[in-house]
């Protein structure tokens, strides 16, 4: 009966030695839960809280959070701009605050990286009372479990909805009656839920493939 | 594919996404904005601030729906109010007017001196006070999916959201060491469900999000609370009482990311001007002490 998955001090899960590391932006939110997921499938994880923290990183999650209070600390303490750089020739995922953060207009004056072609709109589903869980397909992910045909369960909690998505982006998954809640540009991952709520790693995983990593 | 709402898991959800953010009390919708661009991961609406509530006395009830709305309306990170402890009819108005998460809080009047809210009863998620580890997890059997310390509310002295901290954090960390044969006569004094007690053996933590609250007035303050190992802070009176609020605010948000790098911190405490004046918790007649709220 866990009631909150991968709520763990990330330490209590062992630290893989590995020279592949991918970051968790911990500014704010639900970065410890990335962590574990991360050390669950065996990544060595670090937390960025300062741009010095990127290097030699080989992908970035950006969490679920307040995504006005991340943008705000991501300003105050100058990772705008090393966050766009590290952007351009790396993979970030960013989970519903985080994919606010990464999109290019969230009809809203509030700090965003703008690195996807995509348009959010926040809250989109209402407020606390309306989030949900609902078990969505995401096709993608069949690269990197093929003999998996389950559904994803999504959790979505004061979700934000992707309006629109512009090439390079593609969309990667939606809701029954069609809006996205997922969308991908390159390396660069976008989800409205929060897999890091779930005990179901293939999302990680896939963010780990395109993030380059080999140890399956 | 039915979707599903009002989940535990939706309920935790919201407060796991909390953490390392900082709560904060707000009775106008300006000072919601001010919370709000100071990096608020959210705000506590109200009529009056605890250090008010403690000044003015009489009895304290849930704040008219009507502020809570346009508080609600001036900014998009989620709301919270009060309610007086037991007082499901008021949990109802709020949960019926929309706000993410309701605290039953012993900073209000209690309405009922025996029974807490069956907050399993509501789609919206709830949050409780606790001074110790069976306070705790009696409010979480009850329902709550988050746990604040209760400290000494509207004093801006944080001894007593430390000496909860410790008792909570403490207690966890003993109950690690215990076999599992102790755990029975262990939940009986504590006074706490079998099932939870075997649950934060096995976790090291509470299931749920552990917030700090009550007296925190300072940035010091706020990495003091995050050091000893809350997940998150609330601060009441300790904003909007002090000299200058939207600096001091967006000093203790900084506080809370950065709560381990001391030259960040000297930095952030730098020129904040008065911090609110506040009173010493143990100067408090037993009486004006809020904490003792809640069974």
């Amino acid at each position: 009966m866990e009631h909150a998955p991968n709520l763990l001090p990330p330490e209590k899960v062992p630290a893989p030695r590995t020279d592949f590391a991918v970051g968790v932006l911990a500014l704010q939110g639900s970065f410890w839960e990335h962590e574990v997921m991360l050390r669950k499938i065996g990544v060595a994880v670090r937390e960025v809280r300062r741009a010095e923290d990127l290097e030699g990183l080989s992908g970035l999650i950006i969490p679920g959070g307040e995504s006005t209070t991340i943008g705000k600390l991501a300003v105050e303490f100058g990772l705008l701009e090393p966050l766009r750089e590290f952007g351009k020739s790396h993979a970030i995922w960013g989970t519903c605050a985080g994919a606010i953060f990464l999109s290019k207009d969230a009809r809203r004056r509030q700090p965003l990286l703008g690195l996807m072609n995509i348009t959010v709109e926040r809250n989109a589903f209402g407020r606390q009372i309306a989030s949900f869980e609902v078990d969505i397909p995401v096709p993608a992910l069949k690269a990197v479990a093929p003999d998996d045909d389950r559904p994803f369960h999504a959790i979505f909690i004061r979700a934000p909805l992707i309006e629109t998505v512009t090439p390079p982006a593609e969309v990667l998954a939606t809701l029954e009656d069609g809006r996205i809640v997922a969308a991908q540009q390159g390396r660069l991952l976008a989800t409205a839920f929060h897999p890091e709520l779930t005990d179901d790693t293939r999302f990680h995983r896939y963010f780990l493939h395109l993030a380059g990593w080999k140890n399956k | 594919m039915e979707a599903k709402t009002g989940s535990y898991e939706l309920k935790v959800g919201l407060a796991q996404m909390l953490k390392g953010g900082v709560i904060m009390d707000v009775v106008t919708p300006e000072q919601a904005k001010i919370a709000e661009d100071a990096g608020a991961v959210a705000v506590m609406a109200l009529e009056r601030v605890p250090a008010d509530i403690r000044k003015e006395g009489g009895v304290a009830r849930m704040s008219d729906p009507e502020l809570i709305l346009k508080i609600m309306d001036a900014v998009s990170i989620p709301v919270m109010a009060k309610v007086r402890i037991g007082h499901f009819v008021e949990a109802q108005i709020l949960e019926a007017i929309g706000v993410d998460y309701i605290d039953e809080s012993e900073v209000l009047t209690p309405a009922d001196e025996e029974h807490h809210i069956d907050k399993h009863q509501f789609k919206v998620p709830f949050v409780c006070g606790a001074r110790n580890l069976g306070e705790a997890l009696r409010r979480i059997a009850e329902g709550a999916a988050m746990i604040r310390t209760k400290g000494e509310a509207g004093t801006g002295d944080v001894v007593e959201a430390v000496r909860h901290a410790r008792a909570v954090l403490g207690e966890i960390r003993r109950l690690q060491t215990m076999a599992d044969e102790e755990l029975y006569t262990y939940a009986k004094e504590i006074g706490a469900p079998l099932d939870l007690v075997r649950q934060v053996k096995e976790l090291g933590r509470l299931p749920v999000v552990n917030f700090a609250a009550g007296g925190i007035a300072t940035p010091a303050d706020a990495a003091l609370m995050m050091q000893l190992g809350m997940d998150g802070i609330f601060v009441g009176s300790g904003i909007f009482k002090s000299e200058n609020p939207p600096k001091r605010a967006a000093a203790i948000v900084k506080a809370v990311t950065h709560y381990n790098d001391p030259a960040i911190l000297a930095e952030v405490s730098k020129g904040l001007g008065e911090p609110m004046h506040g009173v010493q918790a143990a100067a408090l007649p037993e009486e004006a002490r809020l904490a003792g709220r809640g069974w």
